[in-house]
Formats: structure tokens, sequence, C-alpha cells
């Protein structure tokens, strides 16, 4: 028998500090114990909780884990063609000005056969916010080797580690379209702590507010975990991530407002 | 000083036990139950009372069954 620890006396709505926002229905997320995926849905539903615009925004669900994104939102959503998500944002925002209108992307989407919608929807300077979350592998498929998969890396495709002499090199897709000047504002950001998961908001919130400024694509990266596609518990996952994905992947800014960050080291 | 007292509750049917808020926790309010929720998942529980209402563990949540209260006492 365990012992109650409740405190009902406290739970009454002034002092409630945090509830779950109602952008987000009550159906329980698909995903893995410990994803990431709940956590950005999480925080994309409270950003436009926050900016009241409910109404407003458009989603449009890519083709992968996250292929059900719109049984989650309680906004307009549209489901892409694998990879098209940015090609069908264009186009939603082109004939919808006035909407805020965001892709939801994972890896094997956004990095791989999406490539080319992504880097000419960033290279024209769509006004759209895209959100890309990268596990380093195909997790709904059974943990393939993706693009951004690091060196060395095992997954089922490559149970010995990715040879990059074979196989290529990682994809650092982030890098690539903070170059372009389509984008107004890249950042990578993770969302594994408490802090990380407040700063990656703010990332968010900022990238939703920059479609009022018509100045182009505000991109975010997810450095997010795949539990059951690395094999690993949700604990040893984020540890794995700290210790091998943000070496590589390193969290910041890369431009913001249409400026290129200056590394200091 | 006032003190301040936190509550957590746990929506136990869509708790995954993931472990992640145990980890977020700083004052290891919480563990994983031995019982099992209608799916088979061991779901948090709070094991003392000493939360202080910092919601570190519903921010971390992926599946967001976490709410906070926090009152001075």
């Amino acid at each position: 028998m365990t012992q109650n620890f409740d405190i009902p006396e406290i739970r009454t709505p002034e002092n409630l500090v945090y509830k779950k926002t109602s952008v987000l229905t009550d159906n329980v997320l698909h995903y893995c114990p410990g994803c990431g995926h709940g956590t950005t849905h999480r925080l994309i539903a409270e950003v436009i909780e926050e900016m009241g615009i409910q109404s407003e925004v458009i989603g449009v669900a890519p083709v992968g884990c996250s292929v059900m994104a719109y049984n989650y939102f309680d906004i307009d959503m549209q489901e892409a063609a694998h990879g098209r998500a940015p090609a069908l944002a264009t186009a939603i925002k082109r004939v919808f000005p006035e909407k805020f209108v965001f892709t939801y992307q994972g890896d094997g989407d956004l990095a791989a056969i999406g490539t080319g919608e992504t880097i000419h929807a960033c290279n024209r300077g769509e006004n759209i916010t895209i959100i890309f979350i990268n596990n380093a592998i195909y997790g709904m498929t059974g943990g393939q080797m993706a693009p951004t998969t690091l060196p060395d890396m095992p997954t089922s495709t490559c149970p010995y580690g990715r040879d990059v002499k074979i196989m290529g090199n990682p994809l650092k897709i982030t890098e690539l379209l903070a170059m372009l000047p389509g984008t107004y504002y890249v950042t990578r950001q993770a969302v594994h702590s408490p802090a990380l998961v407040r700063r990656a908001k703010k990332a968010i919130r900022m990238a939703f507010e920059n479609q009022k400024l018509d100045r182009g694509v505000s991109f975010i990266e997810i450095v997010s975990n795949c539990n059951s596609g690395w094999k690993l518990t949700p604990v040893q996952a984020i540890k794995w991530l700290e210790e091998n994905m943000l070496p590589f992947y390193p969290l910041g800014d890369l431009k913001v407002n249409g400026e290129l960050v200056k590394k200091s080291e | 000083m006032a003190k301040v007292q936190g509550d957590v509750v746990i929506d136990i049917e869509q708790c995954k036990g993931c472990e992640l808020c145990n980890v977020a926790c700083p004052l290891n309010v919480l563990a994983i139950s031995a019982e099992v929720n209608s799916k088979g998942y061991h779901y948090a529980i709070k094991v003392n009372g000493n939360c202080n209402g910092c919601s570190n563990c519903a921010v971390v949540c992926p599946d967001g069954v976490i709410t906070v209260y926090r009152a001075k006492v």
C-alpha cells in the first residue's frame, strides 16, 4: 500500500502553475514513451495558445512518426506527401498570407526525400515556420539509417555503425539552410531537460512572431531522442543524446534577424 | 519566510512511464510505481511531500500528463 502525499487543499485554480494546453486534443499521443515529439507538440500548442492564434494557424503534417500530428492539435492542419510539406506550406501561405503557417517534419522527411523542397522553399524566402525534429534515424519504419545519422552510429541498416567512406557523411541541413539568403531565423534546440525545453519554447515563439514581419523562413531544428530506434530506455537515450548528438549538432542560434551568428570559438 | 508548497496531479491513465519527470525533479518527489495502468505502463507516482511546484516535471513530460499547483503556506 503506497502512502498518499496528495495535498488537495492547494489544488485550486489560483494556485495552478502548469496545465496541459487546450490547443492539444485529449487524444493519447501514439509516440513511444519519452519521445521528444510529444514535448515539441506541446510547446507549439502552448505558443499558439499564448499568441491567441488558434483560429489563424495552419499546420502541415509530414510523413514519419508525426504523420498523425493532426489528431493532436486542435487547429487546422493539412497532411503533405512525403517530404513535400514546405511546398504545401508555400501554397497555403500564398493563398492565405494573413494566416500563420508551419510545417512539422522529421529528419527522414525534411533532410532526405524532401531536401529539394526544403532548400528551395528556404531559398525563395517563403514566410513560413519549419519545425524540424532531428533524431538521426528513421524511427517510424524501424530505425534505418537517415541522412542525419552520426558517423559510426549503429542503425538497423548499418548494424556495424555508419561508415562514412561507404555511406557518406551526415547532412547538417540546418547549417546548410542558414547560408541561404531566404532564411530569416535559423536555430537548433533540444527538449530533453527543463531548461532546454523553456529555451526551445522561446525559439518557437520567435519563429511564429517572425511571420508577422514577412522576412523569410524561420527554421527550428529540435535535436530529439528516438528511444526505440536507438534501443535504449528514455533516460539512457537522453544521456546518449547529450554525449553523442550534441557535440555533432551543437545547440544555439545560427541565424538571427537575417544575420549569421558568429561563433566565438 | 513563507514556505512554498507544491502539488502535482498525474493522469496515470495517460502516463507512459518514461521516467523523464523523475530525472527532471530536483527534490526527488517522483518515482515509478510498481503497479501498472490499464495499458500496462508503470506510471509516475509521488513518493514524498517535498514538492515546491517548480513544474520541471510537467515541462519535460512528453505526454503532458502532469498538472502542477503551488501555494504559499
